[in-house]
C-alpha cells in the first residue's frame, strides 16, 4: 500500500486544469488547419475525438487526455485517468486497440513507487477495456500529470458524432454530476470517506457499457461529458445537430451533496470558464439557483456520456442501462427544434 | 479591528478553507479577505454568502479585498 495523498500536492487538478473552452475556440477558428478527404471529424468540429478514414469500413478514431492528479491514491488515479483518456473513443462509438502513455512526474521529490502506481491503475483499465499499451513519453515536472493518447477503430457508417440529435429524441446521462465539486470537497477536507469512494467508483468506471448500448439501440448522436462541463458539451451537441435542448434539472443524477459543497464556493477556475464560454446561449428558469448552474458548469472528469436517444428506443435503451451499467443512469431532457436565441433551457420544479 | 485573512498566492481550495474557519470562529463582527484571482473571489463570496453573510468587495491593483460581515446568530 502506497502512502502518499496526491491531494497534498499543490494546483489545479483533473479537468479543471484544462486550458478554457473560449480561449480554445477562438485559436482555432484563427489558425488555418491542415486539410484531407480523409479527415472526417478534425478539431473544429469540437467532437470527442478526430476521425480518419483509412478504407471503405474502416476509420481511426484517436484521442489524448491528460492531467494533475484527482484522487489520493495513485493507483485509483491512474485507473481514472485511463477511463478518462478511453471514453473519447466509447462516445465516438469506436473500440480502443492502442494506447501510449502520457507521463509528467516530480521524480526528485516523489518515489518511483508512487509513479509505478499510477501506471499500474492505468494498466489495470488497459486490461479491462482489452487495450494494449505501447509505450509513453515521460517529463520531469513540478506537479505530476498523467493519461493516455489512444486509438481505435470504428465504421465509417456506425460513428456516433455529437451532430445529429434529433426532434424528439430523448437525453440521456450515465454518470453523475459533480465530479470537480466533490474532488474540490475532498481537497478541503470536507468529504468524508463514501463520497469519495462513490466518487473513484464512478470515475474509474468505463463508459464501454454505455457506448454498447447507444450503438445497439440506435442513438442519433453521443458525446461523454468532461472538462467544458455539462452544459458546455451539452450546447456542442446541440450546436452542432442544429437543435435545442430542455434539461430538467432534478432528473440529472448527481453526486451527494455536491449541491451543498457548490455553494460553499468549491470551484474551480474551469467552472467560470464554462460559464463564459455559453455566454447568453443558456437560458436558466428562476428555481434554477446559483448551486445548481454552478454544478451545470461544474468540469467532469470521466463523467458519462450524454445520448440522444429516439423516442421509439428510449424504453429499450433504458431497460438495457438499469441491467447492464453499474452508475447511475437517467433521462435528462429532450430535444426541440432549432432555437434563434437560447440553445439550452434549464428547468427546475 | 477586523481579521485578515491573505489568501493571496493560494490555490483553491485554499481560500475557501482559511475564510471558512474564520467565519466558524467568529461570532459577530467583520473579517477580510484578501485574494488575488477572479476564481478565488468568486469562490468566497458563495461561501460567505452561504453562511448568510453581507459581502463587499473592492478591487485594488488586480487585487480583490472582500469585507465579510457576520451578524450574531448567523451559523
Amino acid at each position: 500500500m502506497i502512502s502518499v495523498d496526491l491531494f497534498k500536492i499543490s494546483g489545479e487538478c483533473g479537468c479543471a486544469a484544462k486550458v478554457p473552452a473560449d480561449m480554445l475556440s477562438c485559436i482555432l477558428q484563427d489558425v488555418e488547419l491542415p486539410d484531407s478527404p480523409a479527415l472526417l471529424i478534425g478539431p473544429q468540429s469540437m467532437d470527442d475525438a478526430g476521425i480518419y478514414q483509412i478504407s471503405d469500413n474502416k476509420c481511426l478514431v484517436q484521442t489524448v487526455d491528460y492531467f494533475p492528479p484527482v484522487a489520493r491514491d495513485p493507483f485509483i488515479y491512474g485507473q481514472i485517468a485511463a477511463a478518462n483518456s478511453l471514453s473519447d473513443i466509447y462516445a465516438m462509438g469506436g473500440e480502443p486497440l492502442t494506447s501510449l502513455a502520457i507521463v509528467c512526474f516530480p521524480a526528485k521529490d516523489l518515489g518511483p513507487e508512487i509513479l509505478k502506481a499510477i501506471i499500474s491503475g492505468a494498466i489495470s483499465k488497459l486490461k479491462e477495456a482489452g487495450v494494449v499499451l505501447l509505450g509513453g513519453h515521460s517529463i520531469v515536472d513540478s506537479q505530476p500529470k498523467f493519461g493516455l493518447a489512444v486509438t481505435g477503430i470504428v465504421n465509417p457508417r456506425k460513428i456516433l458524432d455529437n451532430a445529429h440529435a434529433k426532434l424528439g429524441d430523448a437525453l440521456i446521462l450515465t454518470k453523475p454530476l459533480g465530479t470537480g465539486i466533490t474532488i474540490m470537497a475532498a481537497r478541503a477536507g470536507l468529504a468524508d470517506r463514501k463520497h469519495e469512494d462513490e466518487l473513484n467508483r464512478c470515475m474509474s468506471t468505463l463508459n464501454a457499457d454505455a457506448s454498447l448500448m447507444a450503438r445497439k439501440y440506435g442513438a442519433t448522436s453521443c458525446t461523454d461529458i468532461t472538462g467544458f462541463g455539462f452544459i458546455g458539451h451539452a450546447y456542442q451537441m446541440a450546436k452542432a445537430s442544429g437543435v435545442s435542448l430542455d434539461i430538467y434539472f432534478d432528473s440529472i443524477p448527481r453526486f451527494p451533496d455536491v449541491l451543498d459543497f457548490a455553494a460553499m464556493g468549491l470551484l474551480s477556475s474551469a467552472t467560470y470558464s464554462n460559464r463564459r464560454y455559453v455566454n447568453g446561449m443558456v437560458e436558466f428558469n428562476a428555481n434554477v439557483d446559483l448551486a445548481a448552474q454552478d454544478l451545470l458548469f461544474d468540469p467532469q472528469t470521466s463523467g458519462g456520456l450524454l445520448i440522444s436517444c429516439p423516442e421509439d428506443r428510449l424504453d429499450e435503451m433504458m431497460d438495457s442501462a438499469k441491467r447492464n451499467l453499474s452508475t447511475p443512469c437517467k433521462v435528462v431532457g429532450n430535444v426541440l427544434g432549432k432555437a434563434d436565441k437560447h440553445i439550452i433551457r434549464v428547468k427546475r420544479a | 479591528m477586523a481579521e485578515v485573512v491573505d489568501a493571496r498566492g493560494l490555490s483553491c481550495p485554499g481560500p475557501v478553507i482559511k475564510t471558512k474557519a474564520a467565519i466558524e470562529a467568529l461570532t459577530s463582527g467583520e473579517i477580510v479577505v484578501l485574494v488575488d484571482e477572479e476564481t478565488a473571489r468568486e469562490n468566497v463570496l458563495r461561501l460567505a454568502r452561504s453562511f448568510g453573510c453581507m459581502v463587499d468587495v473592492i478591487e485594488e491593483g488586480g487585487e480583490f479585498k472582500l469585507t465579510i460581515s457576520k451578524n450574531e446568530g448567523q451559523k
